[in-house]
């Protein structure tokens, strides 16, 4: 099968994350749909590695799936938190990052 | 010898030290203390005049090295003083009338609290002025040239309460700091000529450069004696100038300030006679002043105001006298000590009338003064027949060499040169007419409630009789065998003049303008009585009132002028300049501000920029490997 | 190795700010002794440079000291001093004392204000300026580039504080509008001299890789600079040194500062209590002008004849329009601003006519700038203290109550139009005399300033001091012991270096010297030669000597 067709699949899983972010308001699923964009990279890199015969890609996605265990941790706690306080948990109700 | 020519200098320079840092403990003595100084001068100045004259012609000239002032490149300027016979003349004159006049003060000044103070300018102006002519460098010349300058605002604006005071003294720096622009702008030009400013060196190479230089350094030379001797068009100075109590008047008319311009221009010789063009417009100069003082002199009612129209004509001629060259130099000096002798006597006249007459200085208000103040009007009326050039008497013998000099220049110029002299001499004749009749004679145009004429104590009446007698011999002593032209000849050079006119010619019509003059103003202010109010007049009357309008016209064009110079920079400043600075700093305000509404704070704003951004840079990259 | 002078001179400044500072709130008055005893060592210690420094001696700097500081750059810990330096060391730490005793009663606390552990403002205003002193010191002592720049960028902080954390309590609108303007004023000074600091900055760097590029291992030293310069090791290239010297140029012009970058200084001399608007034109300004001639003359000597033109025509534009705008200020503080942008005018006059007289004039007019301008500045401020307005217009008639304070006001503003025999005089007619010889129409146009000079000064002494007295200076004291102190001597180091400047000749002249023969010009030759007799003090042979300027 044709690897080519592996990189549209991500290409599609991407965008349709990239659209979730764009879109929804809800934090909780803001962040399914960049975990959806990394996975997408991730896909992207197994592919390359696979057309080009080396481990590199592997490798980047296992980093890649380290930082977004990390970063789903630390977010999650954030959003319980504002959540928490505010009763909310639309990303449009909070401009928290400007001052 | 020389070593005593410092003392000169230093003696009222002790003195004014003394008396303005020393406080209130010097202030009972600190008149005499002053006085002391200034006679101690003098007698210095005897001691070494006796010496002087116990020497030959040739080797009278002194020469002191104090140090070396400014030494940097090439440019060496000396603390060395000079003294020859012209730098005697000048010292003889000014500290013994300066003398005189301390003495005077004493009496005059005895009422006013702050007469120490007082006493220190007087010291600190003779110290300037002796430090002027005794200088044996330009540079020198002009430290002293600018302490004249300061001594004179200080003493101008001694009642400094007085608005018109401050003003009038703050009009006599700036104007004569006119003057100093030329005089500095004279020395840098013999540096970069002669490569120095020595007045030894100088003068020598004269005869080495060319007419062009020289030429500039004379008008240069010239614009600075406009401006210390009150000639046009720098003369404006010299009328508010009488705000200063009257011995400072008589100080600056006649030992100091205004015969500096004289002795520069005679110093200078050298320059002028090798630059026939600078010596024309000193003549022009000359001769031009000598009518407008005069003019001026005729309208003014202030007693002081039209002595100074006097001293401005007198000093006219000097500067007329001066300009003709090796022909005029001794007779411009001759005139200038007559005429130092008499001026003074006159200034102080007219003080001790004023002191007599509570210090009204309106003639309009004086009138047959001459029996309540004999001793004054004696010694005023000797120095107003010296001052018209009465036969017989100082004025007579200095003025009339000047007007057969200015014959003598020749041609068409000689003739209006000597014309412009003797019209002077008439108005001279006129004006001092005028004032004598309208002070001491006619009737009483004083309140007898009000003022009580007396006459001045001995302190102020006894310099009075000093000045008198001078104004009386001094003139014919000096002409006895040529004394004097041949007393300054090693110096200033001496030629004699061939007057189209013959001596006696000359003589004659002297007395026949004076005459006519002086019957002038009998029939106007001596035959009828004077008018209390003044009357309008004809427009030259009004104009001269005015000083011919010179000050209007220095309002107008400089004052006004002036002012919205620098209202327009001020504006501009902080419009244009400060604006520029100011404006580049709301630019980038106005620029961060835009900039910070893209942080809005909100998720996905920031989400779109960094999709945006992203896109932007897969383009870029895709383009750029298109390329 | 003997002891280092020229370090200790900085050092103990810079002790004695850290002492000052570490002092507790309560002991306000122990701050201002220790303050003024460290800045008294100093003035001792520059004495002793005096003392130890021969003029004339060979090589153009003294007393040097050398060490290597970070080795990777080439950047050395080297310091020197030549004629100028030491003449305007001796200036600073002759100042520093007087500031401090002029400003004893500046930064007491108001009554009103409880004593406060944390904010002890009299320490900081004092440990402040000794600070300034010490940077001030270093900036006239280093050779090595780096290190100048460094501390000349450094001053910039302690400034700021001063004059941004100080005032006088004599604004025209009020307390509050006063800090306004005075944080306005304090954040233009910093910014101006950043912007001009960052460019040179950059002009460092380019020197650093141009002298890496052409000697091998890069250096800052200017010593070395200059020899391998002579020696035509280094070529720089036109444009490249151009460049350069602009670079330099800018930062030691809004320094000094010159048309058009000049707005800065009104601002910060008139919101600034006085002692801190002395130590701004008197001690700060001056390493400014005195960078041109050490710096941009000596590293850049070809560019700088290439600029010179548009300089003298942009100095000439700051005397005449420094001194115009002097005469329509109605704040005493700012004329005084005003007036010394255009002596700044006639000190770059004088460096960039490029002989030997204007240079000499124009390091007298540093020194003598400083001292005329100290004893007007901080007579202004005893008599603004005592009235609490900066406006012309609020006095009248102080002569009458206050004679004292009024004479030194007018000697002070005397010197300031340089009168003959005080000593701004004898440096102004030496920079006037200077330019003239080369640049005759400048020299004149100059000249006017004379004039106006006194206009202004008269001006301002006749609205203050004469006239009928104003009802609210009836009361006014006359000058106190302190202050008396203070201005006393100032007026007679202007009487005796006006009387007799030798002293002072003597010591720039060598170095004068030195500088013109970097940028190798020569005096221009008189048109006729004089055998000089009067006194026998003339030598003849000061009008030999070939000059490329004359032929042209």
């Amino acid at each position: 099968m044709n690897p080519v067709y592996y990189l549209y699949l991500a290409a599609l899983l991407f965008t349709i994350g990239a659209a979730g972010v764009l879109i929804r308001r809800n934090a909780i699923v803001v962040f399914m749909c960049i975990e959806l964009m990394l996975n997408a990279c991730n896909l992207a890199f197994v592919t390359f590695s696979r057309m080009h015969g080396n481990l590199d890609g592997q490798i980047i996605a296992f980093f890649t799936m380290v930082v977004a265990a990390a970063e789903v941790v630390v977010g999650l706690a954030i959003i319980v938190t504002i959540f928490r306080t505010r009763h909310t948990a639309s990303v449009d109700d909070a401009s928290l990052m400007k001052l | 010898m020389e070593n005593l020519i410092a003392l000169l200098v230093a003696a009222p320079l002790v003195g004014a030290a003394l008396l303005l840092c020393g406080g209130k403990r010097l202030d009972r003595a600190g008149h005499w203390i002053g006085t002391l100084l200034a006679v101690a001068s003098f007698a210095v100045a005897a001691v070494l005049f006796a010496d002087m004259l116990g020497k030959s012609a040739g080797d009278r000239a002194l020469h002191q090295h104090l140090f070396s002032w400014i030494p940097v490149g090439g440019f060496r300027a000396d603390l060395a003083f000079q003294l020859d016979q012209l730098s005697m003349t000048f010292v003889l004159l000014i500290t013994g009338v300066g003398s005189l006049i301390h003495i005077y003060s004493i009496g005059y000044m005895e009422h006013d609290e702050r007469r120490r103070r007082f006493f220190g300018y007087l010291n600190l102006f003779l110290a300037a002025m002796l430090l002027l002519v005794l200088a044996d460098n330009y540079l020198l010349l002009y430290v002293g040239w600018e302490g004249v300058g300061l001594a004179s605002y200080l003493l101008i604006g001694f009642w400094q309460h007085k608005p018109s005071a401050a003003t009038a003294a703050k009009k006599a720096f700036l104007v004569n700091r006119v003057g100093d622009v030329g005089l500095s702008i004279a020395i840098m030009l013999m540096f970069t000529t002669f490569g120095t400013f020595a007045f030894g060196p100088v003068l020598a190479a004269t005869g080495d450069t060319g007419e062009g230089k020289l030429t500039a350094i004379g008008l240069m030379l010239l614009l600075a004696a406009c401006g210390k001797s009150a000639q046009v068009p720098l003369q404006s100075w010299l009328g508010d100038a009488m705000e200063g109590p009257t011995p400072v008047s008589a100080l600056i008319h006649a030992a100091t300030m205004v015969t500096a311009g004289v002795y520069l221009i005679t110093r200078s010789g050298a320059i002028f006679n090798a630059a026939p063009d600078a010596q024309m417009a000193v003549v022009v100069v000359g001769a031009v002043t000598l009518l407008f003082g005069a003019i001026v002199g005729c309208a003014k009612d202030d007693i002081k105001k039209a002595l100074a129209g006097s001293t401005m004509s007198q000093i006219g001629y000097m500067i007329l006298a001066a300009g003709l060259g090796p022909i005029g130099y001794a007779f411009a000096i001759m005139h200038l000590v007559t005429h130092g002798f008499f001026k003074a006597g006159l200034f102080l006249g007219a003080g001790s009338v004023m002191h007599g007459m509570n210090d009204e200085v309106d003639m309009r208000r004086y009138g047959g003064l001459r029996r309540y103040m004999p001793v004054t009007f004696i010694t005023f009326g000797l120095g107003y027949l010296a001052i018209i050039g009465f036969p017989g008497l100082s004025g007579f013998f200095s003025k009339d060499k000047i007007i057969e000099a200015a014959f003598a220049k020749g041609g068409t110029e000689g003739w209006i040169l000597g014309g412009a002299a003797l019209l002077g001499a008439a108005i001279t004749a006129f004006y001092m007419t005028r004032v004598m009749l309208m002070t001491f004679f006619g009737e009483k145009r004083w309140d007898p409630q009000e003022v009580h004429p007396h006459e001045s104590p001995k302190t102020m009446t006894i310099p009075m009789i000093v000045l008198a007698v001078g104004s009386v011999f001094a003139g014919g002593l000096f002409s006895i065998n040529d004394a004097f032209v041949s007393w300054l000849e090693p110096v200033t050079s001496f030629e004699h003049g061939h007057s189209p006119l013959s001596a006696t010619a000359t003589t004659t019509a002297t007395i026949v303008v004076l005459l006519v003059g002086a019957g002038l103003a009998w029939l106007m202010y001596g035959r009828k009585p004077v008018p209390a109010v003044a009357p309008r007049g004809s427009l030259l009357t009004r104009a001269a009132r005015r000083d011919l309008l010179q000050d209007d016209f220095n309002h107008v064009v400089l004052v006004r002028g002036g002012e919205h110079l620098t209202r327009t920079l001020v504006y501009l400043d902080h419009s244009l300049v400060d604006g520029a600075v100011n404006g580049t700093a709301a630019t980038m305000g106005g620029l961060s501000g835009r900039l910070r509404q893209l942080q809005s704070g909100f998720v996905r704003s920031y989400a779109v920029q960094m999709l945006g951004g992203a896109a932007v840079l897969v383009a870029a990259t895709l383009l750029m490997r298109g390329v | 190795m003997s002891f280092p002078l020229l370090t200790a001179t900085a050092v103990v400044p810079a002790v004695g700010a850290v002492a000052t500072a570490a002092l507790p709130a309560a002991k306000r008055t122990a701050a201002k002794w220790v303050a003024l005893s460290f800045s008294l060592a100093t003035f001792v210690l520059a004495l002793v440079i005096a003392i130890r420094f021969t003029p004339g001696a060979k090589g153009p700097f003294q007393l040097t000291e050398s060490h290597a500081w970070i080795a990777d750059f080439g950047v050395r810990y080297e310091l020197g001093v030549d004629g100028i330096a030491v003449a305007l060391i001796a200036l600073t730490a002759l100042l520093i004392p007087f500031v401090i005793l002029a400003g004893w009663h500046d930064a007491d606390p108001l009554e009103e204000t409880r004593p406060n552990r944390r904010w002890r403002p009299t320490q900081g205003f004092f440990a402040l300026i000794l600070a300034v002193e010490a940077m001030v010191v270093i900036s006239f002592e280093a050779t090595d580039v780096f290190l100048f720049y460094l501390f000349f960028e450094a001053m910039l902080i302690p400034m700021y504080f001063l004059i941004g954390g100080f005032g006088d309590g004599a604004g025209e609108h009020g307390e509050e509008q006063a800090a306004t303007q005075r944080s306005y004023a304090a954040v233009k000074f910093l910014l101006y001299n950043l912007a001009g600091g960052l460019i040179m900055l950059a002009a460092v760097i380019g020197l650093y890789a141009a002298t890496a590029d052409q000697l091998g291992a890069g250096t800052f030293s200017l010593p070395q600079i200059v020899e391998a310069r002579a020696a035509g090791h280094l070529h720089l290239g036109a444009g490249t040194e151009r460049l350069l010297f602009l670079g330099f140029f800018f930062a030691f012009a809004v320094k000094a500062p010159l048309w058009p970058l000049h707005t800065w200084l009104p601002n910060a001399m008139g919101e600034s209590t006085s002692p801190v608007a002395v130590l701004i034109t008197a001690v700060v300004d001056k390493v400014g002008t005195f960078a041109m001639l050490r710096f941009c003359i000596q590293l850049f000597p070809e560019a700088s004849k290439w600029a010179t033109p548009v300089i003298l025509i942009l100095a000439l534009i700051s005397v005449l329009y420094g001194a115009l705008l002097a005469v329509g200020q109605r704040d005493i503080k700012r004329l005084i601003a005003y007036a010394s942008i255009s002596h700044f005018g006639f000190i770059i006059l004088g460096i960039f006519a490029m002989t030997s007289q204007g240079q000499g004039g124009a390091t007298l007019y540093m020194v003598n700038h400083g001292i005329s301008t100290a004893a007007l500045m901080l007579v202004a401020g005893f008599l603004i203290s005592r009235r609490g307005s900066r406006l012309i217009a609020d006095y009248g008639g102080v002569q009458k109550v206050a004679p004292v304070l009024a004479g030194t006001f007018l000697i002070g503003g005397l010197a300031t139009l340089s009168l003959p025999g005080l000593a701004p005089f004898v440096s102004e007619f030496l920079v006037l005399v200077g330019t003239f010889s080369r640049y005759p129409v400048i020299g004149i146009i100059a000249s006017a300033a004379i004039v106006l000079a006194a206009l202004y000064v008269l001006v301002l002494y006749q609205r203050t001091m004469t006239g009928p007295v104003k009802a609210e200076v009836r009361k006014m004291p006359d000058l106190r012991v302190r202050e008396l102190v203070v201005v006393a001597p100032l007026i007679a180091l202007l009487l005796f270096l006006g009387v007799y400047p030798k002293p002072l000749t003597d010591l720039v002249n060598p170095a004068v010297e030195h500088t013109l023969s970097v940028v190798d010009k020569q005096d221009p030759k008189p048109d006729v030669h004089v055998d000089a007799t009067t006194g026998g003090s003339r030598p003849g042979h000061a009008t030999h000597g070939d000059d490329a300027e004359a032929a042209k």
